[in-house]
């Protein structure tokens, strides 16, 4: 399966991430080996076959729509990489 | 017999009997661990003044008539679990500054007994890996010998278990992260059933994959720390509310009776003879308990690492995606704008193979191939746990290596991603299954690795596993040797 640096960047982006120059090629090999081996899955015919995506039957899970505690607002910020009274400072979202 | 050998019914006894006390035993282990680090580097952070805290309290409780199982037990825990208070990291230097404002509930659940934490232990970062070497804090060294990898992504929990640095601790599981480190280190490690105990306050990896579960020196110690963090929790939407048995009790059983499945997909040629020896000695010795074994298929078995490795990172990318440096974690000192923002924090955060895995992920759900390939997984994921459902109709439990060779020597997969991701051949397909698995000693290679092998169970049959693993122990030697450091 070839991945080209091209592939690399592309989903480098929608993942929201960069990589150095030196080492696109490596991933894209890297990359390429995997998605090589993951073909193999082809081989099964799974027409009538539905996808799992939960290993054990567990249904909506809800609890009664009653107020309960929860972090209070100087337990949230505490990480905050950049905080202004009670919000968090980020760059400018909309151009 | 030394302190840091005794086990958890051994300690809780001296505990009580006030022979011994928790802040005496605590002291020990942390000399211990002060000693051992630099040879085998299990933890991240030794919380050494929060033990000691932990401890006096739990003497005080004990004191006044309340001793449970627990009480005053020195434990450690992966970093992976939330611990409030206490810098939590994940193995990942995007985490390496994050203290938690809550705690998980397995965590709490431990504390609620008067556990005491040790402090938190090394791992691939973000879980990811099977030999302990992505973690941006260091390696951790196999205690039976420091040129192997101990196992991944739980090392630092199997490694501070064998170089008894801890009585037993908690780690994590999404395609055998617990059972592979325990069977490379000599120790009892157990995946439980995916539900059986809450992932709250657990940093997500895979979510349909990730399970908490024991490492401990001994059968009956899993079996305690299960039954300890087993059971439902509301806050998490995944955990099943089913009660939880009296393990303990399971451990008298035996294995009489009991139809034991050997599948013929595990056992192919090219398996490590060492192992091969062990396997088979197993078999003989469970013959011997009067165990009945029968012949199984495990038909898609080779396809289970190709559909692990796109689920696993397809979940992956999606959980790590909260990794943005806005609300906790790295954030780049410079960045131009909020995109850059993004892709900075994150570039400079990640490691090589969470990157790796991210991408992978990535590219499955990406427009134009989510169908060929995730959908695909999932697909094929549904054929895996028939082949289970199928054998569990004949059989009551399946018997399995864990690991197709021995630790291997350090460095020696870094540079082969696809090798590395082909050491989890035998314990991938439980965690795609859903169901539940045990790791116990089983054997030693000509080196003097340990070897360890899986016991698989129903779903929520933690109970035959664990009385099956019981009765092997009580039989055999090999879970009494240890480690010499």
């Amino acid at each position: 399966m070839k991945i080209t640096i091209q592939d690399v960047e592309h989903v480098a982006r929608l993942a929201r991430l960069q990589l150095e120059e030196s080492e696109k090629p490596v991933f894209a090999r890297q990359m390429g080996e995997i998605l090589e081996y993951v073909d193999k899955l082809k081989i099964l015919n799974t027409d009538d076959i539905s996808p799992t995506s939960h290993a054990v039957p567990v249904e909506n899970a809800f609890r009664s729509d009653v107020v309960n505690c929860s972090l209070d607002v100087e337990q949230a910020l505490s990480n905050a990489p950049d905080r202004v009274e009670n919000f968090y400072r980020v760059p400018k979202v909309i151009e | 017999m030394e302190i840091f050998d005794l086990t958890i019914e051994e300690m809780h006894e001296k505990l009580r009997k006030r022979e011994i006390s928790s802040v005496e035993a605590t002291q020990v282990f942390l000399k211990r661990i002060e000693k051992i680090e630099p040879k085998v580097g299990s933890f991240i952070t030794v919380t050494a003044d929060r033990a000691l805290a932990d401890a006096e309290s739990a003497d005080r409780r004990i004191a006044s008539g309340g001793c449970q199982i627990l009480t005053g037990i020195p434990l450690a825990l992966k970093d992976i679990f939330l611990t409030e208070g206490i810098r939590t990291t994940c193995g990942s230097r995007i985490l390496q500054n994050f203290i938690p404002p809550y705690s998980a509930t397995s965590y709490t659940k431990l504390q609620d007994q008067g556990a005491v934490l040790l402090g938190k232990l090394n791992q691939d970062e973000f879980a990811m890996g099977s030999s302990n070497e992505t973690s941006a804090f260091g390696i951790t060294r196999n205690p039976w010998n420091t040129d192997c990898i101990p196992g991944g992504s739980s090392g630092g929990s199997a490694a501070a278990v064998a170089a008894r640095e801890a009585v037993a601790t908690l780690g994590t599981d999404t395609g055998g992260s617990i059972r592979q480190p325990a069977s490379h280190c000599g120790c009892v490690g157990l995946k439980p059933t995916y539900g059986r105990v809450s992932r709250y306050g657990v940093i997500a990896y895979a979510s349909s994959l990730d399970q908490v579960g024991p490492l401990a020196g001994n059968v009956t110690d899993c079996a305690i720390m299960l039954g300890a963090i087993a059971g439902h929790d509301p806050k998490d939407s995944t955990s099943v509310n089913i009660a939880v048995p009296d393990y303990l009790q399971a451990l008298n059983s035996g294995v009489k009776g009991l139809k034991i499945g050997l599948p013929k997909e595990y056992f192919l040629s090219g398996l490590d003879p060492d192992v091969q020896k062990s396997i088979d000695l197993a078999i003989e010795t469970y013959k011997n308990l009067g165990a009945e074994f029968v012949d199984i298929s495990l038909p898609h078995t080779d396809y289970a690492v190709a559909t692990y490795y796109l689920i696993a990172t397809a979940e992956a990318s999606s959980n790590l995606a909260r990794y943005d440096g806005v609300r906790f974690g790295h954030r780049s000192e410079e960045y131009a704008g909020l995109l850059d923002m993004y892709i900075k924090s994150r570039s400079q955060g990640f490691g090589a193979e969470v990157k790796r895995r991210i991408m992978i992920g990535t590219y499955a759900l990406s427009s134009g191939y989510y169908d060929a390939y995730y959908v695909k997984a999932q697909k094929v994921r549904t054929l895996i746990m028939q082949d289970f459902t199928k054998a569990f109709q004949s059989v009551d439990l399946i018997l399995t290596p864990v690991a197709p060779t021995p630790a291997f020597r350090i460095n020696e997969k870094t540079d082969d991603p696809m090798q590395m991701y082909l050491s989890d051949i035998f314990t991938i397909p439980i965690n795609l299954a859903g169901t539940c698995a045990i790791s116990l000693p089983a054997g030693y290679s000509a080196g003097g690795l340990p070897i360890g092998m899986q016991l698989i169970g129903k779903p929520f049959g933690e109970e035959t596993i664990l009385g099956a693993a019981r009765a092997f122990e009580k039989v055999t030697e090999w879970h009494t040797k240890k480690a010499v450091l």
